[in-house]
């Protein structure tokens, strides 16, 4: 059964105006997102993953392509309807260190958003501080810290900050940007659990954008894989994992080091470093690396295939390779 | 542990004495690395990874730092009792390091060949203009980066590239022990197969022994042949790769396994290690990590404990040990 769709994006794309020519940083990407799922989007630094999160959100003007929330065409609302729709469209960001201002007080940050939105007065102390203190335990921030400074602060109670706020508006969409990279694997795992708590309870949909595809699979009901700007492809979690398709990703799961000895990975090592985003050549985008490219890969936009339900898969090999199993 | 033993570090404690206090970064820490071997020094963010490196190499930037006590033997001389001058001799040259970040790591306004070039002059004084680019032009070889891109400077590298450059300026002069502080953490994972492949590639060619510093017990379990977990700058577990991965015994070693993602397996719940670590210039009395382990008693915050050996060559500084087995 499907769930209800929150959030629907067609043929989004985002390029950027540069001295050396348009970076395409999302190029025509369409997914749609359940109420209460987890879309995880995983590529490596540079794919436009962080792009396609802040485009959703317009804080990037999409160049082109439709954003649909909640059914409503969002693509093209001014600034005031927009600000009122972001109560429920957040976003937590990658560095925790860097994303809160560091002469706001803990509770400053949290309530900050409420006082923009005009869901409480500045002269409603009472009520704001009861939120704050709710919020900070909610996500397990102790109530002694509530006019610490972020400085005082580590970077597993900062990211719970991030959190604390994005969680003041009740939104129900909320893009996650790397929200646990910078963190420890004991605080990441502690962040983890407080995220996937919170959408228990509330139902948020999570737009997971990661570059750890451990973290991704622990989290995500579909995950979609990013490279250049492109999706190449698209399944739920599991399909993924069990029949990676696209070669990037077959790669892409070949090269993370498991934490077992006895695991040996049949590494596909890649060949290059992924080529420049500005004015791409047309056709795959990954064929400069990829092991089976061939003249068809060169010669114009490869389009998603559905390869199984529900898994979609740009490449113009993914009907061969699925019938020779995954290589 | 015969004859091949390489270096020994013997109850190295390093302490930085601030405004705010002693940060007691190492509290004697004692391990060995045999000739070629990689050991995995594995730990958290002021866990004191990165002050081990720079103490064997007599890096610690003092003041603050102090070397407190201790000894590092290397081929069977203590290197802290050397002269700056001796030091001079064997930094880079029998003991190299890779650092962290190779954003920040080279020099910007220098080229790449010339920064591999002056580790190989300084430690061969005696070779030509000609012979030392022949040098430059077969290390770079060996990292995988065609010649033609020698006289570039390293905004024009990627950071995959960039770290190739820093493993060979560490490499150029065949060291006989590589401190590689977490090599591959800024890179993407496409990438850091690539370098970790080519790192494993030479050691074996060189016959370098490493000292591989990472956070990431993936990378560890896929390069080392033997493991150290370092908890609040004291080792807390240390045995062979399947001892630690297999066979864990120490809390803190068992919750770090626990809170990664499995890849492999189905988990619905992380099981994460709680509370934070201690802060470094007011450790806990006792056992450091007492107060995040579920199985600490009282005892757990009187004494630390030993550094015991339960089975040849793992050793688990943890007195409830039977404990932790039995509830497991």
């Amino acid at each position: 059964m499907m769930a209800e769709e929150l959030l629907r994006v067609e043929n989004l794309k985002k390029y950027f105006v540069t001295n050396s020519g348009l970076l395409h940083a999302v190029d025509d990407v369409s997914f749609s997102l359940g109420k209460g799922k987890t879309l995880g989007v995983v590529g490596e630094s540079g794919c436009g993953k962080s792009t396609l999160g802040r485009t959703i959100l317009r804080l990037h003007e999409p160049t082109s392509g439709k954003i649909f929330f909640k059914g409503q065409d969002i693509t093209d609302l001014d600034k005031k309807a927009m600000k009122e729709l972001r109560r429920n469209m957040q976003i937590i960001f990658q560095d925790p260190f860097a994303s809160l201002n560091p002469r706001m007080t803990v509770a400053q940050t949290i309530q900050e958003s409420l006082l923009i939105q005009g869901i409480f007065t500045k002269k409603d102390k009472a009520g704001l501080e009861k939120r704050v203190r709710e919020l900070m335990d909610l996500v397990g921030l102790s109530p002694r810290l509530i006019n610490s400074y972020p400085h005082e602060l580590d970077g597993g109670r900062r990211q719970r900050i991030g959190i604390a706020r994005v969680l003041a508006l009740n939104p129900e969409f909320i893009v996650c940007d790397e929200p646990v990279s910078a963190l420890d694997v004991s605080i990441q795992a502690q962040i983890l659990n407080l995220m996937q708590d919170l959408q228990d309870s509330f139902g948020f949909s999570y737009l997971f954008i990661t570059h750890d595809l451990s973290v991704v699979k622990h989290l995500s009901d579909e995950i979609m894989v990013m490279y250049l700007g492109k999706m190449v492809e698209k399944a739920k979690a599991k399909d993924l994992f069990r029949n990676p398709t696209h070669p990037y990703t077959q790669a892409l799961l070949s090269a993370i080091p498991v934490p077992d000895p006895d695991f040996r990975n049949d590494r596909i090592l890649l060949q290059g470093e992924i080529s420049s985003p500005i004015e791409p050549a047309p056709g795959c985008r990954f064929a400069a690396r990829c092991r089976f490219a061939c003249d068809k890969c060169k010669g114009g936009d490869i389009p998603l295939k559905e390869v199984e339900p529900g898994h979609f898969v740009a490449c113009v090999l993914s009907e061969d390779m699925n019938q020779g199993g995954s290589r | 542990m015969g004859s091949s033993e390489l270096i020994r570090v013997e109850d190295l404690e390093i302490h930085y004495e601030t405004d705010d206090g002693v940060v007691y970064a190492l509290n004697g820490v004692s391990l060995h690395v045999k000739e070629g071997e990689t050991l995995g020094l594995v730990g958290e963010t002021g866990a004191g990874k990165t002050t081990l490196a720079k103490g064997i190499l007599r890096l610690i930037p003092s003041p603050p730092g102090k070397i407190v006590g201790g000894k590092v033997f290397f081929e069977g001389e203590d290197i802290l009792s050397y002269s700056e001058t001796e030091m001079h001799k064997i930094r880079g040259n029998a003991i190299s390091m890779v650092f962290q970040d190779p954003m920040t790591s080279l020099n910007p306004v220098m080229t790449v060949g010339d920064q591999i070039a002056e580790v190989i002059a300084v430690h061969n004084p005696d070779l030509g203009k000609e012979e030392l680019r022949e040098r430059v032009i077969a290390i770079l070889a060996k990292v995988g980066i065609s010649s033609d891109r020698i006289d570039e400077y390293p905004h024009q590298f990627s950071g995959g590239m960039k770290q190739r450059v820093i493993i060979a300026i560490a490499l150029a002069c065949n060291p006989k022990l590589l401190l590689a502080d977490e090599p591959t953490t800024a890179l993407d994972v496409t990438i850091q197969a690539q370098v970790l492949d080519m790192i494993q590639t030479l050691k074996k060619e060189l016959n370098t022994a490493m000292i591989l510093i990472s956070h990431d017990l993936g990378v560890v379990a896929q390069t080392c042949d033997r493991v150290a977990i370092i908890y609040a700058g004291r080792i807390v577990e240390e045995g062979d790769l399947r001892d630690i991965f297999k066979n864990p015994r120490h809390p803190y070693t068992i919750g770090l396994l626990e809170s990664i993602p499995s890849l492999t397996k189905e988990t619905k719940r992380l099981n994460p290690i709680k509370g934070l670590m201690p802060d470094p210039t007011n450790l806990p009395p006792g056992c450091p990590f007492a107060p995040r382990c579920n199985y600490a008693c009282e005892e757990c915050s009187k004494a630390v404990p030993e550094l015991e050996e339960v089975n040849p060559g793992h050793l688990v500084r943890c007195i409830r040990i039977d404990s932790v087995e039995e509830v497991r």
